[in-house]
């Protein structure tokens, strides 16, 4: 494992091999925007809000799937990084309902949070409002597929973290949608363990706690960082 | 031109209302119809939504009068979950509704009535607004201002907002409250106090000077709905249905509002989005009845605090039986407000309001539920039916501007017939026929308009219903 020295806006940092720019960055005080990652499961570039420019390439990469490498100049943030990433965010926004005010996670929400860092006032794209429901018939969680990005956090969590699976991606597009199982209800899931993990690394309200009200939901952003800290280094900190 | 002015400006924003009066082959006015003809459509979206984002949904149906809409809908909720709520959140929730009616109160007599009342119906229109009264009375506006700013400081203390709070939930309240917004709360009680009694004092001083408008904005025997408490008082949270008539008896009483569907029925017409509720033992259009301040106080036997009972038994002197003079909803008003300052400085001597446990926790235990409560306007019904997952099937809401609809349609007709001169409309007449309107604070009025230049649309039909002359004010 050797140390790698790259220059990230301008500051030099370090890092090691084999540690993705995204790391480094953040561990150097850099925020570089993400809504598919979470400290602790792997990274699957899904989301793109995390693309930087590195000198001597002509395309954008996203930083959480980019390995640094010595002599690396990254900039995380410029004109053409904020247009792209706005736009990234309009298109979520578009897509699906999100309501802020009337959301369980309002003020509390990741996505809300990017909006709110990238100066979005207005989305210029037309809102598609597709018809989708919400499945309360988990006995303590309910899904909101209104307000799913398809991040697939859960999906991951559940799989790697949990080992139960019974998240999925169903469909393609525009059409995608989290299922439980084989699409079955929630509620009526044979594989999962209620554990709440999903619902915990959901970066919006679509994973909540049943009976929460508006702007009452609060996930704990630091859990999975504990389970995965103690469970590979026998550390129990968070 | 005026046609596509019409069309295009008054019939797609909010809180607009159009007034069409009908003139007969004499040149007389016949009749007259009050449009509301914005449609919001909540019963309908909030379908598939589960039960408990609903106080915040519901809350979202307006600026003014939003913890009305939170408190029944969370009564709706206590219901789906079968809880008794905690003594602190009822209490709680008993606070946020008397600051929410005595700012609700405030606006519209100090901002938008009083203008007319102290500066009169005929004075420029440019100026009879609340800027108009702080350049003539100052310290009366300023004191209207502040009383309204007291309310709303409450719903930000308890609430964690002043407008669209959703702090009360099924169950209870969110969050106990502490000492501090009690203290502050307790140390504005005083001068809220002295800002009504003056109000109320001044009102009843210029009263006389508007005989005319008395016997025609909106005089006529009706039916009154309003809650009181088991014992016959005043009761804005939780309470039984009385109803009483035209002179002053009590046609029916102690009626469950949870059963409200088995009495009042919803009628519609083609002409206007709002419905129109009628007792249904009267039948439509025969069951008219009026909903809030004034209904309140007809059909309640006493306030239940002092200095308000003391004005109450003044206010029942001014009529043989019920007071049926729709401009007498701001003396009532005003008596109200009085009330709710009263018992909001009972609330803060009360050991209970600062109790820890503030919310029932359960899960759903029933299908259907009702939450009923006085809003400023009058009496409010949330109906929720929820499936077995707790998500919204169908949605019923009885909103008091509505209960009232039928009845200012009645107003509106009496004072075109008053004032109106189909030949000449005047700004002075269009003005009364709004005062009229005025008279039920209707929730279009006071949301999201210009002061005291609520957009109003008149249209004088013959009897052919073709257009003859047409008046339009506002935006």
């Amino acid at each position: 494992m050797s140390v790698v020295t790259l220059e990230i806006d301008g500051k030099v940092c370090t890092g090691v091999s084999g540690e993705t720019v995204f790391d480094v960055a953040w561990n150097n005080g850099v925020k570089i925007p993400r809504l598919c990652h979470i400290g602790g499961l792997p990274n699957i570039g899904a989301c793109r809000l995390c693309l930087v420019e590195v000198e001597g390439q002509k395309k954008l990469l996203p930083a959480c799937i980019t390995p640094v490498q010595e002599g690396m100049v990254v900039r995380t943030w410029s004109e053409k990084l904020i247009a792209h990433r706005r736009l990234i965010v309009e298109l979520l926004f578009a897509e699906r309902n999100h309501v802020c005010s009337v959301c369980v996670v309002n003020r509390n929400c990741e996505l809300q949070d990017l909006a709110v860092e990238l100066g979005l006032d207005h989305i210029r794209l037309r809102y598609q409002f597709p018809k989708l429901v919400a499945d309360t018939s988990h006995e303590r969680f309910g899904l909101d597929h209104n307000r799913c990005v398809l991040c697939t956090r859960c999906v991951r969590v559940c799989d790697e973290v949990e080992g139960a699976h019974t998240w999925d991606v169903s469909r393609r597009g525009a059409l995608s949608q989290i299922i439980a199982d084989l699409g079955e209800p929630w509620g009526e899931s044979d594989t999962c363990t209620s554990c709440g993990k999903c619902v915990q690394v959901c970066p919006t309200g679509a994973l909540f706690e049943k009976g929460k009200a508006v702007s009452e939901m609060r996930k704990d952003r630091g859990f999975l960082k504990y389970i995965v800290t103690a469970r590979e280094k026998g550390q129990w900190i968070r | 031109m005026a046609e596509r002015i019409l069309i295009n400006t008054v019939t797609r924003v909010e809180g607009h209302a159009k007034v069409s009066i009908y003139v007969d082959d004499a040149g007389e006015v016949s009749s007259a119809q009050f449009h509301v003809v914005e449609f919001r459509g909540f019963e309908k979206f909030v379908e598939g939504r589960p039960f408990h984002e609903m106080p915040g949904l519901m809350s979202r149906i307006c600026g003014i009068c939003p913890v009305s809409h939170v408190l029944a809908s969370s009564k709706a909720g206590d219901r789906l979950l079968g809880v008794e709520v905690p003594p602190a959140a009822v209490k709680q929730r008993r606070l946020v509704n008397l600051a929410q009616i005595l700012q609700s109160h405030a606006l519209s007599f100090f901002h938008l009535s009083s203008p007319d009342l102290l500066l009169g119906f005929d004075s420029d229109p440019a100026r009879r607004n609340i800027f108009g009264l702080i350049d003539c009375e100052a310290d009366f506006a300023r004191r209207g201002i502040r009383v309204r700013k007291f309310g709303q400081r409450i719903i930000e203390l308890v609430g964690g907002r002043k407008i669209h709070p959703s702090w009360s939930t099924p169950g209870g309240v969110q969050t106990r409250m502490g000492a501090e917004a009690r203290d502050e709360i307790a140390a504005g009680v005083p001068e809220a106090l002295e800002s009504v009694k003056l109000a109320l004092d001044r009102l009843k001083s210029v009263l006389d000077s508007f005989p005319v408008e008395i016997e025609h904005l909106g005089n006529f025997p009706s039916l009154f709905l309003g809650m009181v408490s088991p014992r016959g008082e005043v009761e804005f949270y939780d309470g039984v249905i009385r109803i009483g008539d035209a002179e002053g008896n009590i046609v029916a009483d102690g009626l469950d509002p949870l059963r409200y569907y088995t009495y009042l029925g919803e009628a519609s017409e083609e002409w206007s989005y709002m419905k129109f509720p009628f007792y249904k033992p009267l039948g439509y259009p025969g069951g008219m009845y009026r909903v809030g301040p004034l209904a309140r106080l007809n059909v309640a036997a006493s306030t239940g605090t002092p200095l308000a009972d003391r004005e109450l038994r003044e206010f029942k002197q001014r009529s043989r039986g019920a007071v049926c003079q729709s401009f007498h909803y701001h003396l009532a008003r005003l008596i109200e407000m009085l009330h709710c300052v009263e018992r909001i400085e009972e609330l803060m001597v009360d050991r209970e309001l600062m109790g820890k446990r503030v919310r029932a926790r359960a899960g759903q235990n029933q299908n259907e539920g009702v939450g009923a409560c006085e809003a400023p306007r009058g009496t409010l019904f949330h109906h929720y039916v929820v499936d077995d997952d707790g998500v919204m099937q169908k949605v019923n809401l009885l909103i008091a501007t509505g209960q009232n609809n039928l009845a200012i349609n009645r107003a509106v007709t009496q004072a075109a017939q008053r004032f109106v001169r189909p030949e000449a409309i005047q700004e002075g007449m269009l003005n009364r026929v709004e005062a009229a309107i005025r008279c039920f604070d209707p929730c279009l009025s006071c949301s999201t308009h210009a002061l005291g230049q609520m957009p109003l649309e008149i249209d004088v039909r013959n009897s052919r219903g073709e257009v003859v002359n047409r008046y339009r004010r506002g935006r």
